[in-house]
């Protein structure tokens, strides 16, 4: 899929998010040395690697919920503004940038007080500012997506792993975000349940939503994704069109790597 | 034996028309529940400030908080009561006085409730600091991804969920609020304690009126009981019993 391809020189779909030189360090480890991404609207990044190649963090630098030490962070064209030490500068625009990427954790991280429906309805109605009846009918209109419009008024303790994982996706959706940004979504489940998550991820990739995932489901990232990068030691070892990446892979660490996760 | 039926004798001590002493009684329970509610909601403001401070204050605003949950916890109670009434006052009227105001009289309620919300303060300090780290980070991290600021994150998500981690030592010091007050005894205001020894030393009934009041505090714990398992029922919803 060439056009799909973020190195396309010709390519006019405009940026949807945009790394360049990411460095990030916890005190003295150097976890990203010097990371670039670019996602154009439509786009599917899957990111992968080993535990410790940095992916996690790399993906939670876009909406800084690490703090990157340097670099360039772009949402939609827009630069994040940044102190010399990488820390935000401004904490509202942060928080409007955060409520145009839909984030989904590999824990899920549904708020347990509230039901699915009022997890869905929180962030509308609260921050967004809509009308509760409108968010209410937003929010029923995703969980009957993801396949939960039974579980509505269901707290998250009393739900599956699989359930939950769906129910957290609908809330991210549910700010109607330019991005989606997913941190292993399925790491956390039991293996029958990975299958029913996949397929929501799988529904949003067709209907053409930008995505950026982080992933150590090596068939599903070469299904959905239009550009896979490999991270080890906190660089970029290589990257490129799925095929390429996982049919021909050039660096004998990727060919190990792709060896060892079978 | 003796002492029982000299109290059956005194039960019409406690009538409430005088010479019974009920209606100073009820006057005293009175004071003595409204000195504890005052000292309870001053005591939790500060102690959310406290917790904040501690947790996500700058290096002075926890330094500020850790001297004072050191101090106050260290020294006994009875000794804070007397030096913050009598020096609080003073205080209060030598600043007064310096910006050129008059020297004002301190209502003994007013004064109550500060002492013992400073009390209160430090201990409710800890108490919400224990509960609010033991929120589930990836919670509050959610939060933070979708753009809420962090004062809505405090009132909607922390608060909340740090609620039924809470709300057992939140009892606990309510109840010692309302011992508390029976302290306040000792700098002459009358409150529960101070109104029985009055109306034990004026009758001699001594045993009639201690009993009383131990019947009235114990009728505060127990509906303080019912009312805090009623809030952490609620404050515990969407979380499965666990069972042993």
């Amino acid at each position: 899929m060439p056009a799909h391809s973020p190195d396309a020189r010709s390519d006019t779909r405009p940026e949807a998010i945009r790394i360049g030189d990411l460095h990030k360090s916890f005190g003295s480890l150097e976890v990203l040395k010097g990371v670039s991404l670019t996602a154009r609207e439509g786009d599917v990044v899957a990111i992968i690697g080993g535990s410790g190649s940095g992916k996690s963090t790399m993906l939670r630098c876009i909406n800084f919920l690490e703090t990157p030490s340097a670099g360039v962070i772009e949402i939609g064209g827009e630069r994040v503004a940044m102190r010399p030490d990488g820390s935000p500068a401004d904490r509202k625009q942060i928080e409007r940038l955060r409520r145009s990427l839909g984030m989904v954790f590999q824990s899920f991280n549904l708020w347990s007080h509230r039901t699915v429906l009022e997890n869905l309805i929180e962030v509308p109605v609260h921050v967004l500012g809509l009308p509760r009846a409108q968010a209410v009918a937003q929010a029923e209109a995703l969980l009957a997506r993801v396949g939960l419009s039974a579980k509505a008024d269901t707290y998250p303790a009393y739900m599956s792993g699989g359930q939950q994982q769906r129910a957290a996706i609908a809330r991210a959706l549910c700010m109607s975000p330019r991005a989606m940004l997913f941190d292993e979504p399925t790491s956390a489940l039991d293996p029958e349940l990975v299958g029913e998550v996949l397929a929501v991820i799988r529904d949003l990739a067709a209907e053409g939503r930008t995505m950026i995932l982080v992933t150590h489901e090596m068939k599903f990232a070469r299904e959905v994704a239009s550009h896979v990068i490999y991270l080890h030691n906190g660089r970029i070892e290589e990257e490129g069109p799925p095929e390429a990446l996982f049919g021909a892979p050039q660096s004998d660490r990727l060919k190990q790597f792709l060896k060892s996760v079978g | 034996m003796s002492g029982l039926v000299a109290a059956t004798a005194t039960l019409e001590l406690l009538q409430l028309e005088p010479p019974g002493w009920g209606a100073p009684l009820l006057q005293g329970l009175m004071a003595s529940v409204l000195i504890a509610l005052g000292a309870y909601g001053l005591g939790l403001l500060l102690g959310l400030i406290g917790a904040f401070a501690k947790l996500q204050g700058g290096p002075v605003a926890r330094d500020l908080a850790a001297v004072y949950t050191t101090v106050v916890r260290a020294v006994p109670e009875l000794v804070l009561i007397l030096i913050l009434f009598y020096a609080g006052t003073d205080a209060v009227n030598q600043l007064l006085l310096s910006f050129g105001y008059e020297r004002i009289q301190i209502s003994g309620v007013a004064a109550g409730i500060g002492v013992l919300g400073v009390v209160q303060g430090a201990y409710a300090t800890e108490v919400l600091r224990g509960a609010i780290q033991a929120v589930p980070a990836g919670q509050i991290e959610a939060a933070r991804a979708m753009g809420m600021p962090p004062g809505l994150i405090a009132r909607r998500v922390t608060l909340p969920l740090m609620l039924p981690n809470a709300l057992p030592g939140l009892g606990n010091l309510w109840l010692n609020a309302t011992k508390d007050t029976a302290l306040l005894a000792v700098v002459g205001f009358a409150e529960l304690t101070q109104t029985t020894r009055q109306a034990a030393g004026a009758t001699k009934a001594y045993f009639t009126f201690f009993m009383a009041a131990g019947a009235l505090y114990l009728a505060i714990s127990l509906l303080s009981g019912w009312g805090f398992a009623l809030l952490e029922r609620r404050a515990r919803r969407g979380q499965p019993e666990l069972r042993s």
